[in-house]
């Protein structure tokens, strides 16, 4: 009988060597004779495991993790192939596992239970099913699902995802867009890329949904370059769609039409910005809009357009096939249903975490994470990518929700948890939020083109010692200024993590000494 | 070897760049998939491939300056046999990005933006790859490599800049 063994083959995978790994395997046991099939799933996320190793067993899937190709003789001579547990290696069977068993995956519940290219074994884990009912539904219909559902943005905004859909549903009909920002170039985050590289066709199917619901035949993928390995993934699977019926002028037989196609972005930050973004996909420098008007009414090419993030997208088939209530049942107050939290930085257990809202960073960072990769006590954790706050232990207890976070001056953005051991220097992490401003601005507003520049300035003359309270009520000045005077979030956050600095580590901030 | 992307970038002409213009010109927001074309063929975007897209996209040489200018993935001179991208955003700065970018500069001899001697690196910052639980991260080409130390690092150039000869017995 052919053993099946599955090893990831996402970017973190690949980058902790599974591509070595897979062949090895391959290699020895063909040298042995034994019968075995290598599939490469997509990553479980839990990326302190990878590459980990899975087989199939009468039993369910047993994991090994993290096995590098120097472990696999010792491996399946402790028996792999018959997925034996005496190797220090074996974790048992993988849904055991509690960092993931203890998770609530609505939208990554294939993530690496499926191979990623394979239309049948996504349809055999719902695939499809949230399509095929949106195509007994008007388009009404659909919007109000999402509506009812509760989802907000999942990209940092967090604006009501049926809303938009509405405004767009009710302009006139003629050439409208879903534009799919997959631009996550936050620091911390890879719950995008998990979805293009470990289960594409749910993106392909939560944007036929939107297009279904609004009256859009196109949509675009905006990816960043930075993720060749999505771009690989995606765009094999976006051809075995259009193979198998599931784009094109005639969705399987339905009559209706939707064309897909990704775009890649260029290495600009900015580009993550909606209207910088559509500005990109038109060909042109990725200068923010003034906005209004809003992109629902004048987007691509100044038509009504949806753009979503690739998790606010990734939600839909969930709620068209279980229906709206399902996803709403999930959640606390205003911020229904699930979110993906990624850990990251200087973390034990690194990953991807799945939860209803309601849980907190503590529950996170201790819980799955088991605290930092050094050992150290950890000192600062910065949530929602390089626009967010640096938070000290006094707020790890707060209830993640938008509100909730919103309240304390937090930013559950894309939901990025990036750790910092007891050895980071604050004055530093302050600077580089200035600094990173500076590189990514697009460069159309004052206050965010020239006050980054300053910003650095100034935190180097305070960390120097030079007229220090001076420059400290400067930078308090400069900040202000930033926050209320600048087109969009760029410069009317990057003061976000300076300012939470000032606040709750000012010690950092005083004149190093030499 | 690394299994890192080793395509070689093709000499230019008028003529092939203005085929892969002429190829994609039609298409809705033909620019960035225009110059991505370019760039993967020839290895950088030619200051003589600005005139023939303007003039195929009806645009002014400086606006499609503007916009080659405006992305840090463009580049408009070749870069080394290799790309050697650094991660300097946080989630790895956690993890001693910052050690590792110093002793990248020190091996490579070279700053950011910059190409070595030999013309085998070309050395550039990234502000995220996505490998954010298990930095800090570097790109090579189009190969990510995790938990890279400075160890890690010099075998990684070591096995790019040397040609293993296999020895059959």
């Amino acid at each position: 009988m052919t053993v099946t063994v599955y090893v990831p083959g996402d970017t973190t995978a690949l980058a902790m060597g599974a591509d070595v790994v897979a062949e090895t395997i391959e290699r020895t046991a063909r040298h042995q004779g034994a019968a075995v099939t290598v599939i490469r799933n997509g990553s479980r996320g839990l990326f302190w495991l990878e590459p980990l190793v899975e087989v199939a067993t009468a039993a369910g899937r047993v994991a090994y993790g993290p096995v590098e190709p120097g472990e696999i003789a010792g491996l399946i001579e402790a028996g792999l192939f018959e997925g034996r547990q005496d190797h220090p290696l074996a974790l048992g069977p993988t849904e055991e596992i509690p960092y993931l068993k203890n998770q609530q995956r609505l939208t990554f519940s294939r993530i690496g239970v499926t191979d990623p290219l394979s239309i049948d074994d996504y349809r055999a884990h719902h695939g499809f099913a949230g399509l095929e009912r949106a195509l007994t539904l008007d388009a009404q219909a659909i919007v109000d699902e999402v509506k009812t559902s509760g989802l907000r943005g999942r990209g940092g905004a967090a604006f009501p995802t049926g809303i938009k859909w509405q405004t767009v549903h009710d302009e006139p009909p003629g050439q409208k867009y879903i534009v799919c920002n997959a631009d996550e170039g936050d620091s911390g985050t890879f719950a995008d890329r998990l979805v293009m590289e470990c289960d594409p066709y749910m993106l392909i199917e939560g944007m036929t949904i939107a297009g279904l619901a609004v009256g859009a035949t196109q949509g675009y993928v905006y990816l960043r370059s930075e993720y060749p390995v999505a771009h690989r993934i995606f765009n094999d699977a976006l051809g075995r769609a259009y193979a198998a019926g599931y784009l094109g002028d005639d969705i399987r037989g339905s009559g209706k039409r939707f064309d897909l196609e990704v775009r890649l972005g260029a290495g600009a930050y900015i580009c993550g910005e909606e209207t910088s973004l559509l500005e990109s996909l038109e060909g042109k420098r990725g200068m923010v809009r003034a906005k209004p008007p809003l992109p629902a009414i004048k987007g691509l090419f100044g038509r009504p357009t949806v753009v979503n993030n690739v998790l606010s997208l990734a939600a839909v088939p969930f709620i068209l096939e279980r229906g709206a209530q399902a996803y709403a049942d999930y959640g606390m107050g205003k911020s229904r249903g699930t979110v993906a939290m990624q850990l990251a930085g200087n973390v034990k257990r690194g990953g991807l975490v799945e939860l209803a809202f309601g849980s907190t960073l503590r529950e996170l960072m201790e819980g799955f994470g088991g605290g930092t990769l050094s050992g150290r006590p950890l000192k600062a954790v910065q949530v929602g990518g390089p626009l967010g706050a640096y938070l000290p232990e006094s707020q790890w207890d707060n209830p993640i929700d938008y509100e909730g976070f919103a309240a304390f001056g937090g930013v559950v953005g894309h939901g990025g948890v990036v750790m910092f051991d007891d050895s980071v220097d604050m004055g530093e992490q302050a600077r580089f939020a200035m600094e990173f401003c500076s590189v990514e601005s697009c460069g159309k507003c004052t206050p965010c083109r020239i006050g980054a520049v300053r910003g650095v300035e100034v935190i180097d003359r305070i960390r120097t010692g030079t007229d220090s309270d001076a420059n400290l009520e400067l930078l308090s000045d400069l900040c202000e200024t930033m926050v209320d005077g600048s087109l969009c979030a760029m410069g009317g956050m990057t003061p976000f993590p300076v300012q939470s600095v000032m606040q709750h580590f000012p010690d950092d901030l005083q004149p190093r000494q030499v | 070897m690394t299994p890192s992307d080793t395509r070689q970038p093709q000499a230019w002409t008028r003529e092939s760049i203005q085929r892969e213009v002429d190829a994609l010109k039609d298409e809705p927001g033909a620019m960035l998939p225009i110059l991505h074309a370019i760039q993967n063929r020839f290895g950088h975007v030619p200051d003589a491939a600005v005139p023939i897209i303007a003039d195929a996209l009806r645009q002014t040489r400086a606006e499609v300056h503007g916009v080659i200018s405006f992305y840090h993935h463009f580049r408009r001179h070749p870069a080394g046999s290799h790309v050697i991208h650094v991660c300097r955003a946080e989630a790895c700065q956690a993890v001693g990005a910052r050690q590792l970018e110093a002793h990248v500069k020190a091996r490579l001899g070279v700053d950011y933006h910059q190409t070595t001697r030999d013309n085998e690196f070309t050395l550039e910052p990234v502000y995220c790859l996505g490998n954010c639980a298990c930095g800090p991260s570097i790109r090579v080409d189009d190969t990510i490599h995790g938990r890279v130390s400075a160890a890690k690092f010099d075998t990684l150039v070591d096995d790019l800049t040397t040609t293993v000869v296999e020895v059959k017995g």
